[in-house]
């Protein structure tokens, strides 16, 4: 079973990798990659921790409710662990 | 005047286009500095340097055709291609670097396309520099909010039960698009299959050339 995240709904400031349009959206695991280091450390030149990666998949109707071309079609993008919590 | 608005336009009928002389900027100020920095400390040379422009500008869309066709026509590629898709393109022959590549296909039922929403990742290190559209605001924010319409402008039309997967290319991994095989071209040798393959249909926004009798 693909496990099932929702990403953190949060809004830093800096750098950061997650895209603000999926913040707060749930979507499944796909694959797990890396461990590849936080870009979010990197960006500043401090010691940066190795974290996994997972590629997640939504729905357009999760990500864009109503407004969705086909609610059924789908994005995937690569997700730092740290910005995912249990859905 | 009767001439007076023709006077910003080129012999050609196009606009001038503004010289680009202004000073530089902050940043092409730096890149100069760091540049020159270290070649006078003796960590690169300015021939290194032109070396790895040259290797840049030799990568085209064409390896990426090569490695489409290779996977259309050779099941043990294609699957290695499907577990690893940089280890598969390095064996194959091509210098990626340190590019993490990843291999989606297009099926009857799912159709993908690739966009950087953040900036303009692309895999550069097999398919060479990406087109301009690619960077522009408008396909970055367009292609995850209505993909659809996006390849509808760039002639892709696909019916409703074909699933359109959106790949946002947020973080370290690149991805090409691995088309459908044109029908058609059964028997046809991967010279002739690379040769259908176009830029667009690694990147999503576009399909192979069809198969013409001659």
């Amino acid at each position: 079973m693909p496990e099932l995240v929702r990403v953190r709904a949060d809004m830093p400031p800096g750098h950061v990798r997650t895209p603000a349009y999926l913040r707060g959206k749930c979507g499944l695991i796909e694959r797990t990659l890396g461990p590849f280091y936080n870009p979010e450390q990197l960006a500043y030149g401090v010691k940066a921790d190795a974290l996994p990666l997972h590629r997640v998949r939504f729905t357009m109707a999760e990500v864009w409710g109503d407004q969705a071309e086909i609610p059924t079609d789908t994005i995937e993008a690569e997700i730092y662990a740290h910005w995912l919590e249990p859905a | 005047m009767p001439h007076d608005h023709h006077e910003h336009l080129s012999p050609s009928g196009h606009p001038f286009r503004a010289d680009n002389d202004g000073p530089l900027t902050y940043w092409q100020a730096m890149e100069i500095a760091v540049r020159e920095l270290l070649i006078e400390k003796g960590v690169t040379t300015a021939a290194e340097i032109m070396r790895q422009i040259d290797t840049m500008d030799a990568r085209t869309p064409s390896n990426g055709a090569k490695v489409v066709a290779r996977v259309w026509t050779d099941p043990e590629f294609r699957a290695a291609m499907q577990t690893d898709a940089s280890q598969a393109t390095r064996e194959m022959g091509y210098d990626i670097g340190p590019m993490k590549l990843i291999a989606v296909e297009n099926t009857d039922a799912l159709h993908n396309v690739v966009v950087c929403t953040l900036c303009s990742c692309y895999p550069r290190n097999l398919l060479g520099l990406p087109p301009d559209w690619y960077k522009s605001r408008a396909y970055r924010s367009r292609t995850v909010r209505e993909p659809r319409r996006v390849l509808t402008e760039f002639g892709v039309n696909l019916p409703e039960d074909v699933e359109v997967r959106v790949h946002d290319s947020t973080a370290d991994m690149r991805y090409i698009v691995i088309p459908a095989r044109p029908a058609g071209t059964d028997g046809w040798n991967v010279d002739a299959l690379a040769a259908l393959v176009t830029r667009d249909s690694m990147i999503g926004t576009g399909l192979p050339k069809a198969a013409e009798c001659d």
